[in-house]
């Protein structure tokens, strides 16, 4: 299992903050794509705010392929400072 | 919202939800005899032609943490320093608080200056902080500026 988390706008559209989904094996773009197919507000959060992809708080690009227990957090460009 | 809390040997790294007292970390960067000088920096709410009355700072507790001290360390890499503090709000602001801190001391201030600015190049560029603002016609999360992506060039 891996245990998926979302931030600000894609959290909001979305309307969840975590979920727990079985994405072993698949690339960050491959699960992104899927997730997209959820429904309308989950293919505008993640189409239209191009996310970043950190796994176990590490920013990765989205070759990147899912590993067991991996926490995969997908967020639009950051704005902090 | 948790508060979370990185200290390490000289640095203390900090994701708070309440204000920051600027003295009490001035004195602790202040310490040492061998260091000729301290530079800091506080970042605050500003409200331009939006009409900003607050901002909801949202954060990826763990990462953030993880993220700043990697900051502080890559400095450590760089400049010759002694003492770094890295402290940042998350939750609701208002107008004109502080949102950010960061201070260094170092034997002379070449070194300290040049930090300072290095850590907020990359803290506005790899800390997962996104900032909502509200104002009098609605809240809208903060658009990323390609300024600050720009800004990381002159550290290449």
């Amino acid at each position: 299992m891996n245990k998926i988390v979302f931030f600000a706008q894609i959290r909001e559209l979305i309307g969840t903050h975590e979920i727990n989904i079985d994405a072993e094996n698949q690339t960050i773009a491959t699960m992104i794509t899927n997730l997209s197919e959820r429904g309308d507000n989950w293919s505008l959060a993640l189409k239209s705010h191009s996310p970043l992809c950190a796994v176990n708080h590490t920013l990765v690009d989205h070759n990147y392929i899912i590993k067991k227990g991996d926490e995969i957090a997908l967020f639009p460009p950051v704005t902090g400072g | 919202m948790k508060i979370d809390q990185i200290t390490e040997k000289n640095s203390v790294i900090k994701v708070i939800n309440h204000p920051f007292d600027v003295n009490q970390l001035t004195e602790w960067l202040a310490n040492s005899p061998k260091d000729g000088a301290v530079v800091t920096f506080i970042g605050k709410v500003r409200s331009l032609e939006n009409e900003t009355i607050s901002l909801f700072l949202e954060h990826y507790a763990g990462m953030t943490e993880k993220a700043l001290t990697n900051i502080a360390k890559q400095a450590r890499n760089r400049w010759q320093l002694n003492r770094i503090a890295i402290i940042h709000r998350v939750g609701d602001l208002n107008t004109n608080e502080q949102i950010v801190f960061v201070g260094v001391s170092s034997a002379h201030r070449q070194d300290a200056f040049a930090t300072t600015e290095f850590i907020m190049d990359r803290l506005k560029n790899d800390a997962p902080i996104w900032k909502k603002e509200r104002t009098t016609r609605g809240e809208e999360w903060i658009a990323a500026k390609k300024s600050d992506i720009n800004a990381l060039k002159k550290w290449l």
